[in-house]
């Protein structure tokens, strides 16, 4: 057992937001999924105070080493997450870990007070990469931004209350910073880094959403830079991510400073990937006990 | 029944070419898919590195036919760096199958009209195999046509006339709607399937159509796969690939 923000996990691996579905998952594949899940924490997809039909198809890309993708958050909205989702998660056999985004910080707190009352909701995971609709810039993008949104909705939960960093700004390490400052239990990173796919017959944009965001081995080595720095810079645990497909690549997020490591597009590949990096990682930290 | 939870290896046990088409055999030892339903498809070795980097994510391929012995079959052809990839393999080398996913057709009968386009014909196949139903199957040219050759009642329509009859294979399906069929189950490229699915509302005939869409994993996780419904965007790995026309938007 390993400890993270007070809570109790099995291991150190868990789903990046949006990249696992748990309840599409036990519908296809039945009770294996809660007897074997693979990730020590579920994360779930990003939930918004209203719902979302999500971007126009097509919404994916295979790009060299990588995935890009422009899903557009698509989720029921707050109401329906509360009164059925929620129960059904409940049945998972690991800690829930809710990701919420809103467009304004009056949205956010809405979103963290109604998840503040439900004992099943373990952390409250903060979806910045939304843009501010007066700069037009992602609200994780500016640190000091950052740091008011988190003052503001710290006061509002005792929940642990994790960030997640967008890695499409200039200083991935001051926003982190900002984060600590407002309150942040914890920041994850890195989030897909903004790219674009061309149709092949010559029209234009591929995806339906216009450019999306690169996931995958392609972005592994940009994600174990920023986990680095922001490692060291800020005091509170960093849940790294990008592009991990083994053990080793999940061992090297922990040695750049990561306490958790989640899985995104890895898990699309091989839904158990969560549960064979994990046993990959412990064995990583044996070898070098010998 | 539920899909097994894990990524597994399988054997290559046949590799046949049909003109453009490659058939791969392999079997599940875990699981026996209905007709319909699909797999997650990549080799075990050369997938995820080399030149350009792709393929990366496994394909969905639809199953062509099963065997009481646990043989799956599934025809591909070389359209992208991932069917090439499949394309290639030779019998004795391993595929990684994830799957069976999706829903699947609902059973059909003798009086089913099966309507294909292209590599769309797969899953017809294992229909035809099961109830039986007239197939009508539709190519570019003689080639292609080729596949028509897995089926055992087949009337075949191809672009240049070089096999059949010259056209869209949406002209034999007007000529069999004056006989009355039962219900119709089609697979194909978007046109094809938009045909048909204006005729069947036409002629009051329920139509079931199997959808392609570029997925990353098959089991509801990517959101990536969805297609305009009357209830909003759905996810053709989970809620299909197999559609009612009329819910299509």
């Amino acid at each position: 057992m390993i400890e993270f923000c007070g809570i109790e996990l099995r291991h150190r691996v868990i789903n990046a937001s949006g990249c696992f579905d748990a309840l599409a998952a036990a519908r296809v594949f039945g009770e294996a999924l809660f007897e074997e899940f693979p990730f020590a924490a579920y994360v779930s997809k990003t939930i918004t105070l209203h719902a979302r039909e999500g971007n126009p198809p097509p919404r994916l890309w295979e790009s060299e080493a990588g995935l890009i993708n422009s899903i557009g958050l698509p989720n029921r909205g707050l109401g329906a997450y509360l009164e059925s989702d929620i129960p059904a998660l409940a049945r998972l056999p690991v800690p829930l870990f809710t990701n919420v985004m809103g467009s304004t910080a009056e949205e956010v707190g809405e979103l963290v007070e109604s998840l503040e009352e439900r004992p099943e909701v373990a952390a409250i995971e903060l979806n910045v990469s939304c843009p501010n609709v007066a700069t037009g810039l992602d609200i994780g993008a500016d640190p000091r931004g950052l740091e008011a949104l988190l003052a503001r909705v710290r006061a509002l939960t005792a929940k642990p209350l994790i960030v997640k960093l967008t890695p499409n700004t200039a200083d991935v390490a001051a926003c982190a910073a900002g984060a600590e400052a407002g309150g942040a239990d914890a920041v994850s990173l890195i989030n897909t880094l903004r790219a674009a796919a061309l149709a092949p017959d010559g029209s234009g944009l591929w995806l339906g959403g216009g450019s999306g965001g690169l996931s995958g081995p392609a972005i592994r080595t940009i994600a174990l830079a920023q986990v680095w720095r922001v490692a060291a810079r800020v005091a509170i645990p960093v849940i790294g991510m990008g592009g991990v497909c083994c053990g080793r690549d999940a061992r090297e997020l922990i040695d750049a400073g990561a306490a958790l490591v989640a899985i995104g597009t890895e898990s699309f590949r091989d839904p158990l990937a969560g549960a064979r990096i994990a046993r990959e990682l412990e064995g990583s930290f044996t070898q070098i006990a010998r | 029944m539920s899909a097994p939870l894990a990524r597994r290896s399988a054997p290559l046990l046949e590799r046949r070419v049909l003109g453009p088409y490659v058939v791969l055999s392999t079997i599940d030892r875990l699981a026996r898919p209905r007709p319909g339903q699909f797999y997650m498809l990549a080799t075990a070795e050369r997938w995820g590195g080399g030149e350009g980097e792709r393929p990366f994510l496994a394909r969905a391929v639809s199953v062509m036919r099963t065997h009481e012995d646990g043989v799956i079959e599934f025809l591909l052809e070389d359209v992208g760096p991932g069917t090439k990839r499949l394309c290639e393999l030779e019998a004795g080398q391993e595929l990684t199958i994830l799957g069976p996913f999706g829903n699947g057709f609902s059973a059909s009968g003798s009086e089913t009209l099966l309507v294909g386009g292209g590599i769309g014909i797969a899953p017809l196949l294992e229909l035809q195999d099961t109830w039986g139903g007239l197939a009508l199957l539709g190519f570019r040219d003689a080639e292609h046509a080729e596949g028509a050759r897995l089926f055992t009642d087949a009337v075949v329509a191809t672009d240049d006339g070089s096999v059949g009859h010259r056209g869209l294979v949406t002209d034999l399906l007007d000529r069999e709607l004056e006989r009355a069929p039962t219900s119709i189950r089609a697979c194909g490229p978007p046109a094809l399937l938009h045909a048909v699915k204006d005729r069947a509302r036409r002629h009051g005939v329920p139509a079931e159509l199997a959808l392609e869409a570029p997925m990353a994993c098959g089991f509801g996780a990517c959101y990536g796969c969805v297609v305009a419904t009357v209830d909003g965007y759905k996810r053709v790995c989970l809620d299909g690939p197999v559609f009612e026309a009329a819910v299509l938007a």
